[in-house]
């Protein structure tokens, strides 16, 4: 059996090598970006210098023969699912048994005047980051249109060279669709203590281009024009979805995939930011376009399209990032206020670079979400007391076991434990648990 | 207002700048002096510069050799190389005379043999060497040969001793005759294992020029404006903006990518391990230049290894100083780098000062066996004294004790990166080359190859050590015991540990001997890989892949392998420096001491929707 795989992100590598454990099946991953599979969130970091395209490989050449993984680099131009064929920028016609689209996203554009300008771009790809590169060699400043994760992340990669941003993000604080107003707020701080420019309310009414079509200026909505020589799209994702529209295959926003990741055609998977599920757990969203849902969906597609129909469940809800030096986590749910039926324990370090929510449930206390900046909690034992429903109080109790900071770093469960005893008159909750792996396992249940 | 702070900022930002390029001006000036110091000697043979060589020249060596350097008096030359030659040759035309006074020469050998042959008397077919016979001819051999010459032939001599023939005879005569006379022109001569000590004596004896009419002036404007320089250089790293992690640009910068001026360091380096290992009689203006500070601590001039020590001491503090502002938002680095620096001072460097200055045995009381492969060369001198005595079972306590238990508790950091000298240096002085270290599968290979063969070297270099210590006898299977040792300090101790250990840190990363070489890594190694509650955990699945964890890795562990599998981790050559944690952007790696079972130490792969149970490699 001929198994093709198209993107050779997370999502596809991932399908691909568990396919391989499960089978001897013929494996092909197509990619039109690059030979071989890069971690896409380590882009940043070659442009900062912290790392070659090498160091992104987090395998060596040598492995994808080893393991009888094909990998052809080559763009799908067109879709057959009657023929199970596709055709190829080079004009080859691939058969194949079963399919699997892993297609990724594409940065958002809305419609701006001059988004198509020179040096207008967004950061998805290695050719983005390419292209990044050409326009930095005499750039005076850079203007970021969209506050969230590729935009932070764009203005860290200028600053990293010292090159002036201005950072327009239309929400009044930055990511606060996500962010509840104090984490939302530190990293606004953190933004412009790094000299950012950061201005919110403020969006991108239309850049304007020089005599050569590069972007030379933005106008804002605030009626203000910022010189520039480079505007990085970064309001979103979509799915990549053009292969499949002139196909059968269903889509909405993104490709419909039932519990077995497989599309309303037979034969045909789609897996990553490029899926969207028809039947998503009661509070999430079909299409969670993070890294993890692509490492976590690859194993899945690949025991089903062996023959071992394997449901795909949406784990609990996790996530990270880190905002310049701010590192981020959150497990569970954690809106970005406080909803209906919901109680928070919001503690924030006086130095406002550090921050631990603990949201939990208003009747019963039982505990829903942490959101973490600057803080590392432990992800098994989150999701241990997510899980089992834990009471916010014995959370509180043995909160030093989350702890996952480095050693000899300052603990301050104990500050949390008191700030809740002090919000809650006449509770005495008394914290028994510092951190350590003894109490982990013990949380944990685990043999030690 | 906020424009007054802008300009504060501003002015604040220009002082930075300024200090820092200052500093730089500084330190590059001190390293062009350091350099240009070997190039502005002169030499001069006089009696005052004879007089201080005498010393240093064996006792019945002395009167000859001195006698063949006056002959270079009365000319100044001003060029390092020529110089050493000419001082080689005299010594080289010394020892031919003491061959051909104590020696014997081809000719007085063969007439000794021919005559000894006539004495020869037939016996069955055979041919038998009497004791008389021998005294027959003993007068043809000079008289201070006769003597040795009757011990050596002794042998020959006894009764029933036959020879097949005439030339089985000769040829065991020349070979007994010709050594004992090589045996005493070579008790005269300047031999191999003297001869660099004394070319470094007769060359710093007739060393002058402005160094040497001012050595304060020079230590001042070369150690002292050096590390002055470099602290000013990374003063402002303190305030380089917020605490974090500071990568910006490595790979983009030449010294720390491989670029030519890391060529040009790794060269520097190179060159001056060489010197310093075979060639200090080259260098002797480096020797010279801390002779304040040895005379102070030591009340003598320096010798290579106190200079060698020295700047090793001070490159770890001051770039200690520089880990603290790199790593100013992490406790464990900061510590970890206040310990190394604290264990370098003290115990590498003016412990063993002390202990000199009392007259016992200079030990380095953390350097432990078989990274400190002497340690058993010394017993009869650790032996000598109570306190020594002492020293050589608190070492042997260390090898036996104090490495199983502590690497039990803490992993092998507790050593490699909290208190070893040479991680020390790796750990400051190498902080900015971690990245190079080869993460391929092919380098960890030929680590696990390399690095247990030189434990298995050194354990059997050191059991012919003991045998030799405990029987008196050199030689075991036909392998001598002094032989092994200098094959071992020639390829282990010096060219493997110093040339490549610390010279290839622009090239191949800041691990390389703590990775491919050291014995006690390895030791260290096979306890924490098979027993010990070190691991570095990984944080569930937050993995991204994105590689900083393996790049930052100076032992060129591919950390990322295990981490995107949410595996822990569990390797041997791991050593503590808690970087692939301290780079992480998701916060997905923490070292941790804890229960330890096959199970919670190495294998948790985490995650429901995981199929994910490792299988490829």
């Amino acid at each position: 059996m001929h198994i093709v795989i198209i993107g050779n992100g997370i999502a596809g590598i991932s399908a691909a090598r568990n396919i391989r454990k499960l089978s001897d099946h013929r494996i092909t991953v197509i990619s039109a970006e690059t030979d071989h599979f890069f971690s896409r969130t380590a882009l940043m970091y070659i442009y900062m210098g912290h790392m070659k395209y090498e160091h992104t490989k987090p395998y060596e050449d040598h492995f994808w023969e080893k393991n009888r993984i094909g990998l052809r680099r080559a763009y799908v131009k067109a879709l057959d699912t009657e023929g199970k064929s596709l055709l190829l920028d080079s004009g080859e016609r691939m058969q194949y048994d079963k399919l699997i689209l892993a297609t990724g996203s594409q940065p958002n554009k809305f419609g701006w005047p001059g988004q198509d300008l020179r040096a207008v771009q967004g950061l998805y790809s290695y050719q983005d980051l390419e292209s990044m590169e050409r326009y930095s060699a005499d750039l005076q400043r850079a203007v970021i249109v969209g506050g969230g994760l590729i935009g932070i992340e764009m203005a860290e990669m200028f600053h990293s060279r010292h090159i002036p941003v201005t950072f327009l993000v239309r929400e009044e604080s930055f990511w606060n669709i996500v962010l509840p107003p104090e984490e939302s707020a530190m990293i606004n701080r953190e933004i412009r203590a790094n000299g950012i420019d950061l201005r919110l309310s403020t969006e991108l009414k239309e850049i304007l281009p020089d005599e050569n079509g590069r972007a030379r200026a933005v106008l804002t909505s605030k009626g203000e024009e910022i010189a520039c020589q480079f505007v990085g799209l970064t309001a979103g994702v979509h799915p990549n979805i053009d292969l499949v529209k002139a196909t059968s295959i269903e889509t909405d926003r993104g490709i419909l995939v039932d519990e077995y990741l497989q599309t309303n055609v037979p034969d045909v998977y789609a897996i990553g930011d490029c899926a969207q599920l028809r039947t998503p757990l009661p509070g999430r969203r079909g299409i969670e376009a993070v890294w993890y849902t692509g490492k976590h969906m690859g194993p899945v597609v690949a025991a089903n399209v062996c023959g071992r129909p394997t449901p795909y469940r949406q784990p609990l809800w996790f996530n990270s990032a880190k905002f310049f030096a701010i590192e981020y986590q959150v497990y569970g749910q954690v809106g970005n206020q406080v909803r209906e039926g919901e109680k928070h324990l919001y503690w924030e370090h006086a130095d406002g670079r550090k921050s631990v929510r603990i949201v939990y449930d208003a009747r019963d206390g039982h505990v829903l979400g942490f959101n973490l900046m600057g803080i590392r909690y432990r992800q098994q034992v989150c999701e241990h007391w997510l899980a089992g429903r834990a009471h916010i109080e014995e959370v509180l109790q043995q909160l030093g076991a989350a702890n996952f900071d480095p050693e000899f770093f300052r603990q301050h469960e104990a500050e949390i434990v008191a700030l809740y005893n002090a919000q809650n008159p006449g509770r005495q909750v008394r914290l028994r648990q510092n951190r350590g792996l003894k109490g982990v396992f013990s949380l944990l249940g685990m043999r030690a | 207002m906020s424009l007054l702070f802008i300009y504060f900022v501003h002015l604040k930002n220009v002082y930075m700048q300024t200090l820092k390029h200052t500093g730089l001006g500084l330190f590059l000036l001190a390293l062009g002096s350091f350099i240009a110091l070997l190039f502005l000697t002169q030499y001069e043979v006089s009696e005052a510069s004879l007089a201080r060589i005498r010393p240093v020249l064996a006792p019945d060596q002395q009167a000859g050799v001195l006698e063949k350097l006056e002959e270079l008096k009365g000319k100044t030359y001003s060029f390092k190389f020529s110089y050493v030659a000419k001082v080689k040759k005299q010594i080289a035309a010394y020892n031919e005379e003491m061959a051909a006074r104590w020696g014997l020469s081809q000719e007085a050998l063969e007439e000794y043999v021919q005559a000894a042959l006539q004495q020869a008397q037939t016996v069955e077919g055979q041919l038998a060497f009497t004791p008389e016979g021998r005294e027959a001819v003993q007068n043809l051999l000079p008289e201070h040969l006769r003597q040795p010459a009757l011990q050596k032939t002794a042998w020959m001599v006894e009764a029933g001793r036959r020879f097949r023939s005439q030339e089985d005879l000769a040829n065991n005569l020349r070979r007994e005759i010709a050594y004992v006379g090589s045996q005493a022109a070579a008790q005269k001569q300047v031999a191999a294992y003297q001869l660099k000590d004394y070319l470094f004596a007769i060359v710093k004896a007739t060393s002058k020029g402005i160094f040497w009419r001012h050595p304060y002036l020079f230590f001042w404007l070369i150690i002292g404006l050096g590390a002055l320089g470099a602290l000013m250089y990374i003063y402002p790293k303190f305030f380089d903006g917020l605490p974090g992690i500071k990568h910006n640009g490595i790979f983009h910068r030449s010294a720390t990518s491989v670029g030519l001026v890391g060529i040009l360091t790794g060269a520097f380096l190179i060159s001056f391990y060489i010197l310093l290992y075979f060639y200090h009689y080259y260098i002797a203006e480096w020797i010279a230049l801390v002779d304040p500070v040895s005379q102070w601590l030591r009340g003598e001039d320096a010798s290579r290894w106190f200079m060698y020590g020295f700047l090793y001491t001070v490159a770890i503090l001051v770039m200690g100083v520089r880990m603290f502002a790199k790593y100013r938002h992490s406790n464990y680095h900061k510590i970890r780098t206040a310990s190394v620096m604290f264990f370098q001072t003290a115990f590498a460097f003016l412990i063993p000062q002390l202990l000199y200055q009392l007259n016992l045995p200079e030990q380095d009381l953390k350097n432990i066996w078989p990274l400190d492969y002497t340690f058993f060369f010394r017993i009869e001198e650790f032996t000598a004294t109570q306190i020594g005595t002492f020293m050589l079972v608190w070492g042997i306590v260390l090898v036996l004790v104090g490495v199983p238990f502590l690497t039990y508790f803490f992993g092998k950091r507790w050593y490699c990166s909290w208190v070893c000298g040479c991680g020390g240096l790796a750990e400051t002085l190498g902080d900015p080359y971690r990245q190079l270290s080869s993460k391929t599968l092919r380098s960890w290979k030929i680590e696990r190859w390399l690095i247990h063969s030189v434990l298995v070297f050194a354990v059997l270099m050191t059991g012919l050590v003991l045998y030799t210590y405990f029987t008196q006898r050199a030689t075991l299977l036909g392998l001598n015991s002094y032989d092994v040792r200098s094959v071992y300090g020639f390829a282990i101790g010096s060219v493997f540990a110093g040339v490549i250990g610390t010279g290839f840190y622009p090239l191949m990363g800041n691990r390389m001997w703590c990775r491919f070489g050291c014995p006690l890594a390895a030791y260290l190694g096979i306890v924490q890989r098979f027993k010990s509650r070190f691991r570095i955990t990984t944080n569930g699945g937050q993995c991204i892949s994105c590689g900083n964890c393996s790049t930052y890795c100076e032992m060129g562990i591919d950390v990322r392998w295990y981490a995107q599998r949410g595996q822990n981790i569990v390797r041997a050559s791991c050593v503590g420096c808690g970087v692939c944690a301290a780079v992480c952007p998701r916060g997905v790696l923490a070292l941790e001491n804890g229960p330890n079972t096959g199970q919670s130490r190495m294998n948790e792969v985490y995650g429901p929707a995981f199929v994910d149970a490792g299988g490829e490699e």
